[in-house]
Formats: structure tokens, C-alpha cells, sequence
């Protein structure tokens, strides 16, 4: 039995009248990598802004039920101390522009006013910058504009910045998709690897990427959780027709 | 073949109106030199930094005019720029939907209103409220002058820095302040760390937009000025701007090196207008934001 980091007990969210997610109850297991697939509209980009509180930015979203973070109700927590243990990396590479590749590095830290030591933001710099393989690429251009990395770059620059500030948990809005293929074999790459440090769920319509990379799966359809599990197991022996179905592309 | 015709008519048209607008600008340039040249061949390049206004002695100088609107224009920048930056991130950030319409329509009536009508609401509201203040201050009671003029102005470009400001700031990429707020910030770090210096350049633009309606502004100024042909020695003091002096005393400027010396006052100001937008777009361009693309 594997330990959980976050437990969600009958989520449901809302936008306005619509019910996006209808009743989820989900285990995410500790420093292992989760995907959430499922079709278009299926509300697994939902539940991961669920987990760090972004759903609720949305003017008229609500959610009902119970998320809690190592143990603990996140609703009842700081809102920072949230968005600290639970990282995210979006759809779109979104270096900030006006910064160089350092300041995006330690932007966690100087967005809420944190001061740090030289030696220590360099230290913290270069760290996450290995922790996201881009090191080696960068460590002559640290003052340089981020945004003049290429697609796959800024995307790992973006992975840097959400490890900086050491989170729990990382969350994954499809990372690959907007990348060539060969930046996103690098950054699927990358995922299998940081789960040494932190727990990440990643959320994917590509099929095959879960497969690489997840070690659980789980498989989200019209708001509902319709199977949930070890990745080999999930994929060979599906438990629901409906799981099986998309797995083989009958839909979605 | 005939779509072709039309086209190259167009084209030849729209060509046509394009090169017509240029000869507008150049020939009301050209018109200025001529008229001013009297003034331009007597007095020089003296012209410039000469204080006295003089017409019974026939001597001109346009110094006191100069600073007279170089001095309100920036002062009321001064006055109106954090109101136009607060009033801008409120809009595009804070306002609920409802609120966003009616107010962001307000703030573009202020632009509507004839300008005559704020120098009749200064006259009689702003000049007896400046007076107070300056009684209180124990300076001399005027009530009208560069300040009470500043005030005028500061209301009156308040609209177009806040409507450019508020343009650029809901360019802002949504991406950006997400990967922010999932960072943990708030919204006052989002808006000075993201918003604010992503949207810079378009903040700079606003505000010299702003900077040139007050420099060419006549009406309002005029009435609450005070009229006076002397270089201020505070920013109370009555004094003239460029644009009031040629308002006020154009009917009167009977000589001809009078009439030329209020005309040269007028080229003097197309330049510093056309000195100030072109300064601005070189740092505006300088200030833009570089995206890569993905």
C-alpha cells in the first residue's frame, strides 16, 4: 500500500450551474507520478486546479467536498501556503517576460517579497535549474531574457521555477502539448526523474504518455472518476468497457 | 481585368488621401514660418529665452510662455497619473463586470465634455477653492494661475492616459498571472510584478498621449490662468501658456511684428509637440516587452 499525499473525498466543482466534476474520490500516492486522462471536457484540467486552489480564481467557481493535502483540509490552510506545496506547470510555457532567466527562476520567492542571500538564491538557482535539465544550457545566459529560450527551454525554465520554492506536489496541465516532439521527449523525460524529489500528477489526453510515464493512471470521463490505478495494470486489464474503449481510440 | 482596374484605383486613391494628410502637416508648418518670419529675422534665436512681452515697445520674447506650459502640463501629469493608473488597474483587474461599463463610461464622458466648460466650472469652483488654499498658505489670494490651471488640466487629460493604461493592461497575457497566482502570489504582487512592467511600455504611451493634449490645451487654461505675460516665480503665480497667450491676444496684435511674434509662439509649440511624440514613441519602443514565440 503506498503512502498519500493528497486525498480527495466526493469532489464536486462547479462552474456558475455547471457541475464539472461530479463526486471524486482519489488517492494520489507519494513521489509517483499520476496521470489524469480522458477525453476533451471531461474535467481533468478542473480537478488539478482543484488541488492548488486555482478553480476557485474563476469568478462564480465553487467546489463542495473535501480535498486534503497531507492530512489536512486545504481550505482551511493560507492560500500561499497552498500554492507553496503545490506547484504547477501549465499547458503553454509562461516564463515571465519582463524577467530575466534567474529572476523567473526565483520568481515564488521574490513574487511574495522574500529575501534571499546571494549565495543562497544562486545556490537555489542552480538547483532547480538541474533538477529541470536545463543547467547545461543556461548557465552562461542566467541574465538573459527567458523568453528567448525555444519552446521546450521555457517549459523546463517553468518546471525550474515551480521546484524552486521545493514543492510537495507538482501539477502538470498537459506540459507537452504545445512542443515539438523532441521537446517533449525531453520533458517526459524529465518527468520520470523528478519523482525522487516530489509527487507529480501530470494530466494528458495522449494516451502514450501516460503509458511512459505514469506509474498510476487514472481515466476521467464526463466528470466522473471511471478507473483509477497502476498504470501496467490499467492499461492491460481495464475494469470499466468505457476505460478500454478510449484506450483504444473509440472515442475522445 | 476589370477587378484589377478598381484595384489599382484604389490603390492610387487611397495613395492620394495619404500623401494629402502629409501636405496638410508640412504646409501648416510651411504657413507658421512664413507668417512668423518678421519675428524670426528680428529678434533670432533670442526669440527663445527673451522674458519680456512687451507690445507698446514692440520687443517679444516667448520664455515666460514656454515654461508657462511646460510647467502646468507636467504638474498636471503629475496630479493626474497615479488617478489614471489607479482608476485603470481598478478597471481592468478589480471591477466587478457591472461596474466595469458605468464607470469606464464615465471616465470617457470626462473626455466629452467641451473644454469651455471646464474653464466655467474652474472659474467658479476651482479658483475660489485655490484662493481658500492660498489664504490659508498666506500667499497672495489670486486664485487663478499656473496651479488652478494644472488642477483644470489634470481632470481633463485623466481620460486618456486612463482609457490607454486600461487598454494595455487587459492585454496582459492570462498565462502570466496565472503562473503567477499558482505561484502564491497576491494580487497586488501580481499587479507589480507582472501586470505593471509587462504593460510599461503602453503605461509610457498613455501618459505622453496625455502629456500632449495638455500642451496644446487653450480654452479651459485660459480662463483660469490669469493672463499675466511674466515668467512665474511660483506655481501659483498668474502667467500665460503658449496656447493661452495666442487665445488671448490675438484680436488685439494690431503691428505686424505682434502678430508674427504670437505666430511664432505657435510654430514654437508644433515643435515641442512634435519634439515630445517623437522622444515618446523612440521610448516606447525601447520599453516594449520581447515575447519569444513556442
Amino acid at each position: 500500500m503506498e503512502s498519500t499525499i493528497l486525498k480527495t473525498e466526493g469532489l464536486k466543482a462547479y462552474y456558475g450551474e455547471t457541475k464539472v466534476l461530479r463526486g471524486i474520490d482519489i488517492d494520489i500516492p507519494r513521489n509517483r507520478v499520476t496521470a489524469v486522462m480522458g477525453p476533451s471536457g471531461c474535467g481533468k484540467t478542473t480537478l488539478i486546479r482543484c488541488f492548488n486552489r486555482m478553480h476557485e480564481m474563476v469568478p462564480g467557481a465553487r467546489i463542495e467536498g473535501k480535498i486534503r493535502l497531507e492530512g489536512r483540509d486545504i481550505t482551511s490552510m493560507k492560500l500561499i501556503q497552498v500554492r507553496r506545496m503545490v506547484g504547477m506547470v501549465f499547458q503553454k510555457p509562461n516564463p515571465f517576460p519582463t524577467m530575466s532567466i534567474y529572476d523567473n527562476v526565483l520568481a515564488g520567492y521574490r513574487l511574495s517579497g522574500v529575501k534571499l542571500r546571494k549565495e543562497e538564491a544562486q545556490r537555489i538557482v542552480e538547483e532547480s535549474l538541474k533538477k529541470a535539465a536545463l543547467w547545461e544550457e543556461v548557465k552562461d545566459a542566467l541574465h538573459r531574457r527567458g523568453t528567448f529560450l525555444s519552446g521546450g527551454q521555457q517549459q523546463r525554465l517553468c518546471i525550474a521555477r515551480a521546484l524552486a520554492v521545493n514543492p510537495r506536489l507538482l501539477l502538470m496541465d498537459e506540459p507537452t502539448s504545445a512542443l515539438d516532439p523532441k521537446a517533449a521527449h525531453r520533458v517526459e523525460e524529465l518527468i520520470s526523474r523528478l519523482k525522487e524529489t516530489v509527487t507529480v500528477v501530470v494530466v494528458t489526453h495522449n494516451v502514450a504518455q501516460a503509458g511512459r510515464v505514469a506509474d498510476y493512471t487514472a481515466f476521467l470521463y464526463l466528470g466522473e472518476l471511471i478507473e483509477f490505478g497502476p498504470t501496467s495494470q490499467l492499461f492491460t486489464a481495464p475494469q470499466d468497457p468505457r476505460t478500454e474503449e478510449y484506450l483504444t481510440g473509440k472515442f475522445g | 481585368m476589370e477587378a484589377a482596374k478598381g484595384d489599382q484605383l484604389f490603390e492610387i486613391l487611397s495613395r492620394l488621401f495619404a500623401l494629402l494628410v502629409l501636405t496638410i502637416a508640412l504646409g501648416g508648418f510651411v504657413t507658421l514660418t512664413v507668417l512668423s518670419w518678421p519675428s524670426i529675422k528680428t529678434f533670432g534665436l533670442s526669440f527663445m529665452w527673451t522674458q519680456t512681452w512687451d507690445p507698446v515697445a514692440g520687443k517679444f520674447g516667448a520664455l515666460p510662455f514656454v515654461v508657462g506650459t511646460l510647467v502646468t502640463s507636467f504638474l498636471a501629469l503629475l496630479i493626474s497619473t497615479p488617478f489614471s493608473l489607479g482608476t485603470a488597474l481598478f478597471l481592468a483587474e478589480y471591477a466587478p463586470k457591472s461596474l466595469k461599463g458605468i464607470m469606464g463610461f464615465t471616465v470617457e464622458l470626462l473626455a466629452a465634455i467641451p473644454s469651455v466648460i471646464y474653464g466655467l466650472w474652474g472659474i467658479f469652483f476651482l479658483v475660489p477653492l485655490v484662493r481658500k488654499m492660498e489664504i490659508a498658505l498666506s500667499l497672495p489670494p489670486y486664485g487663478v494661475g499656473a496651479f488652478t490651471a494644472s488642477l483644470i488640466l489634470a481632470i481633463m487629460i485623466l481620460p486618456y492616459a486612463t482609457s490607454v493604461t486600461e487598454a494595455v493592461v487587459s492585454l496582459v497575457p492570462e498565462e502570466l498571472k496565472e503562473g503567477a497566482y499558482a505561484l502564491g502570489a497576491t494580487r497586488w504582487e501580481v499587479t507589480r510584478y507582472i501586470i505593471i512592467p509587462y504593460a510599461r511600455s503602453g503605461i509610457f504611451a498613455g501618459t505622453i498621449l496625455a502629456l500632449g493634449r495638455a500642451l496644446g490645451e487653450t480654452m479651459a487654461v485660459t480662463m483660469v490662468i490669469g493672463n499675466r505675460n511674466e515668467i512665474l516665480n511660483s506655481i501659483f503665480a498668474p502667467t500665460n501658456t503658449m496656447a493661452s497667450v495666442i487665445a488671448n491676444e490675438f484680436t488685439e496684435a494690431t503691428s505686424r511684428i505682434y502678430l508674427a511674434s504670437l505666430v511664432e509662439i505657435g510654430l514654437i509649440l508644433f515643435l515641442i509637440t512634435l519634439v515630445v511624440n517623437i522622444l515618446a514613441r523612440w521610448i516606447t519602443e525601447r520599453l516594449k516587452v520581447q515575447r519569444g514565440g513556442v
